[in-house]
């Protein structure tokens, strides 16, 4: 259903609606709000990994001078141990309040233990300090392999294993464990003529969004609670603090403020459930606000994790067998994304045989949260790594040995799924014909790879309304918080079947009491699925239009035409008006047009990517620098380039942050000794050249201008590209991530 | 809790008055006392640059200076920036650039590029890059950051 077409909107780059707000210091983010009466909490956390709480006083802190509410798990209501649905997933009540304030146990550094509101937040911090927990320590797990050792420490003695539809007997850390089969996979093993087996470890990474969390809430006497927020999805935290606080949904407003970036680590309540109990506490506003150690050391990273990638292939290079073992970090509570990462370890090929296992395993960590194609960059780093060693022991070229077993339209994936029309070849493609694939790559110590993603995208929930004004503009209302040029997106959308400017779009993010349910910004979904949604509300709009020409010209409806942002009608004699004069004209017509849409789009088109770059590798220091990136990518139809190649870019340089030097670093005691943006080293601009993206666009027969998500798949392929350039550089598989100076020294034998 | 000590200073242009306790940043004074919150916290320790603001011509991390010290001083900050006809040719510069996609760290970082073109009108893009590297920017990739401070550079 896709439109082939030329647009007058889709495809353009205008300025962005909230972009004046953005660069000049006005727009109004989530830490940025204030009330009268305000009063400022913060936040007492777990020094220790694994301890139970014996005992918490806080009487202290109470009487201390400024000091106007403390609330500990006491003060949540009884969570019972059952399954709550939260739109995206059944979440279990207590291990959700658990995470917000520790009752029995503390099970990572950084575990609220108790919050306390203030008149000023030096106070609240002081507060804290008069806090006396007495704790009982246990011994920390901090790696999957450890963890499922048959007597390592237990984080939840109810956790049984659930494994291929069995409850284990006796508690476990492996919260559970799943398989995808596809073929004959010990057939596959045999028609191969090189097996290459290999195991892989990542480390932990955070999302690090440069915004820290933040909540204020009011309690009125009525009953209402209103909390101001960032947040990638205010219906969701409405959600998740009606279960958390046992409150009606009626009686919770959310309102997303402007966001600082989220990456999937705003999904989760932390500091808001927080702010809301001390409200109601003290009976003024609230508002918490995380530290960046806080943001470290109390949300989610994405996990660590141990994998295995067993491939065979014969010698002409087809791919006849995969296998895959994943073993992931839930964290604290079980929940890691180990099914996505089972979904995409192999997506991009067409293999007939294929197994994959996965592993959902809990550790003395924070609970992993959502980032960015969540558990499919740990996922590809060794698919791509091996898939690479194939194509050099077999003397193919890397880019080669992907096109020939690349997927295509109705290829079957190994979890199940068939593919619709999706670009994995045409990202190959682009690749090769770039000049880069084509330039000389043979000094010494530098070395180019190339590696593959891919990401199944999202549909869900969207609602979209658009209030015609009379001078021919719209306002468009949304419920999608604009983490990165989405109302450009969306309101482009809207533009163009309108016939109208993408400045003739006013698009407003608003709270849950003014718009339809709307799921998160997340999953690739928001220019597809909310821009799915503006697309079809401006269609509401134009039949209301055409209602109100026909009664304006007396004809019938059918003989109403609507092109290029004219109205006219097609037989009788010859009438034609604008949608700008027809807009002046609704009040005698009937009254205000409203158009509306809801939906929950299930077309969400997978998107496929494909990177080069090339390296230079210190080998005195181990350290590895970009010298060249290029990354092409299917967007299916890119909406607005501009922000679908900042998307890429950016995507990429969290990948390169990942490949080479962030990570978790923990002590024997679980306790991470880098929990700030110097020792946990995220890419500067200094570290980095200009990022090449590439547009490809294989239009997603699922949306009517072909849009594909574009936000996830570009973070995928760096740690394998850059694994397999260091490997052309000095002619060393490194397995690990981060691929550091340290490892990489290690590595070549020089420490 | 100490004694607040009376600070007079300049911002942008304008003489500005205000109490603060010694153990409030320059950053806490400007967000919270003042509500001038373009400067955002991402870190409060200086490690990310959204804080950033030019202090007597010199760009700082307001999180590490306190609010105390600032008396008798002049602060520009992203709320000066702009005429109000028409934007600083940065912030043009970002928007025609696409360079910011959640708009946290835009702020410090057009007012880290400020910094740099009063020093150095026509800066190379590794120049461009050396003294930006104190600001964090995560959506980005700091291609199009880049690109908009080298415009800005050649439109002035």
């Amino acid at each position: 259903m896709a439109e082939k077409k030329e647009y007058k909107v889709i495809g353009t780059r205008p300025i962005r609606h909230d972009g004046v707000d953005k660069v000049t210091g006005r727009a109004i983010y989530g830490g940025d709000f204030q009330i009268t009466g305000l009063l400022h909490g913060r936040v007492l956390r777990s020094p220790h990994a694994h301890a139970r709480i014996v005992s918490i006083d806080t009487s202290r802190a109470e009487a201390h001078p400024g000091v106007k509410g403390v609330v500990t798990a006491q003060d949540l209501p009884t969570a019972a141990d059952k399954m709550a649905d939260l739109g995206e997933g059944a979440v279990n009540l207590k291990y959700l309040c658990d995470n917000i304030l520790a009752s029995d146990k503390a099970l990572y550094k950084g575990h609220a233990i108790a919050a306390v509101a203030a008149t000023n937040p030096h106070i609240a911090e002081e507060a804290c300090e008069l806090i006396e927990v007495e704790y009982e320590l246990l011994p920390p797990v901090l790696e999957v392999r450890q963890a499922m050792e048959p007597d390592a420490p237990i984080l939840h003695d109810n956790l049984r294993t659930s494994s291929l539809g069995e409850t284990g007997d006796k508690p476990s850390n492996v919260a559970s464990h799943f398989q995808h089969k596809k073929g004959d996979i010990d057939k596959g093993f045999d028609e191969a003529d090189i097996i290459i087996e290999r195991e892989f470890v990542t480390g932990t990474v955070h999302q690090g969004y440069i915004e820290p969390h933040n909540a204020t809430a009011l309690y009125n006497p009525d009953g209402q609670l209103t909390v101001w927020c960032s947040t990638q999805g205010a219906f969701t935290v409405r959600e998740q603090l009606a279960e958390i606080l046992q409150y009606p949904i009626s009686k919770i407003k959310v309102v997303p403020l402007e966001i600082g970036g989220g990456f999937g680590g705003k999904i989760n309540v932390y500091v808001k459930p927080l702010a809301a109990l001390l409200a109601k506490k003290t009976g003024k506003p609230v508002k918490v606000l995380m530290n960046r150690a806080d943001v470290f050391e109390g949300t989610g990273p994405t996990p660590a994790s141990y994998i295995t990638i067993k491939m065979g292939a014969t010698n002409d290079g087809k791919i006849t067998a995969a296998q895959t073992s994943l073993f992931f970090e839930a964290g604290a509570y079980p929940g890691s994304p180990v099914g996505a990462g089972a979904m995409c370890v192999f997506a991009p090929y067409n293999i007939e045989n294929a197994q994959i296992d996965g592993y959902d395993i809990v550790v003395n960590k924070p609970k992993t949260a959502p980032y960015r194609a969540p558990g499919a960059t740990n996922a590809a780093f060794g698919t791509e790594t091996v898939v690479d060693e194939i194509a050099e022991k077999l003397n193919i070229d890397p880019l080669e040995i992907r096109l020939m077993n690349g997927a295509k339209e109705g290829d079957r994936r190994a979890d199940g799924p068939v593919y619709p029309r999706i670009g994995f070849i045409e990202t190959l493609e682009a690749a090769k014909e770039h000049p880069h694939y084509g330039s000389p790559n043979g000094k010494k110590y530098h070395g180019r790879g190339i590696a593959s993603g891919f990401w199944f995208n999202i549909g869900l929930e969207s609602s979209v309304t658009i209030n015609v004004n009379p001078d021919g503009t719209v306002n468009l209302v949304e419920g999608s918080t604009d983490i990165g040029g989405t109302r450009a997106s969306i309101a482009m959308q809207a533009a163009e079947v309108l016939g109208i400017s993408a400045e003739s779009v006013n698009p407003t993010v608003v709270d849950t009491n003014s718009i339809g349910y709307t799921a998160v910004t997340g999953g690739s979904r928001t220019t597809y699925a909310t821009g799915y949604a503006a697309y079809e509300a401006a269609q509401d709009v134009v039949k209301q239009m055409k209602e109100r020409a026909a009664k304006l010209w007396d004809v019938d409806e059918d003989n109403i035409q609507f092109a290029d942002g004219e109205f006219s009608s097609i037989n009788g004699k010859e009438e034609q008006i604008s949608f700008k004069d027809l807009s002046a004209r609704l009040g005698e017509t009937g009254g205000p047009v409203i158009g509306r849409a809801t939906m929950n789009p299930a077309g969400a088109g997978g998107a496929f990517a494909t990177h080069v770059v090339d390296v230079e590798v210190d080998v005195d220091t181990g350290k590895v620098e970009i010298l060249r990136y290029t990354a092409t990518q299917d967007a299916g139809k890119a909406i607005h380039p501009s922000y679908v190649e900042g998307q890429i870019q950016g995507g990429v340089v969290q990948g390169i942050g990942w490949a080479l030097n962030e990570e978790y670093i923990y002590n024997d005691d679980g306790a991470m000794t880098n929990a700030s943006f110097l020792d946990y080293r995220m890419p500067t601009c200094l570290d980095l050249p200009m990022i090449d993206a590439v547009i490809v666009e294989v239009p997603n027969p699922g949306h009517p201008y072909g849009v594909r998500g574009v936000g996830e798949v570009p973070i995928i392929p760096p740690p394998a590209a850059i694994a397999n350039a260091i490997y052309d550089a000095v002619g060393i598989r490194m397995t690990e991530l981060p691929m550091s100076p340290d490892r990489l020294l290690k590595a070549m034998g020089k420490i | 809790m100490a004694r607040k000590s009376h600070v007079q200073t300049t911002i942008n242009g304008e003489t500005v008055e205000f109490l603060c306790e010694p153990r409030q940043s320059l950053l806490e004074v400007l967000r919270d006392e003042l509500h001038l919150t373009g400067a955002k916290e991402g870190c409060n320790n200086g490690n990310c640059g959204a804080c950033s603001v030019i202090l007597d011509g010199r760009l700082v991390n307001s999180c590490l200076v306190l609010g105390a010290e600032i008396d008798g001083k002049s602060v520009e900050t992203i709320e000066g920036l702009a005429d109000p006809e028409k934007l600083h040719p940065i912030q043009d510069a970002f928007l025609e650039n696409a360079a910011l996609q959640c708009g946290i760290c835009t702020p410090g970082f057009i007012m880290s590029a400020k910094a740099l073109l009063d020093k150095n009108p026509n800066p190379t893009e590794h120049e461009v890059r050396y003294w930006l590297a104190g600001n964090l920017c995560r959506c980005t990739g700091y291609d199009k950051i880049v690109r908009a401070v080298l415009d800005a550079a050649s439109a002035t």
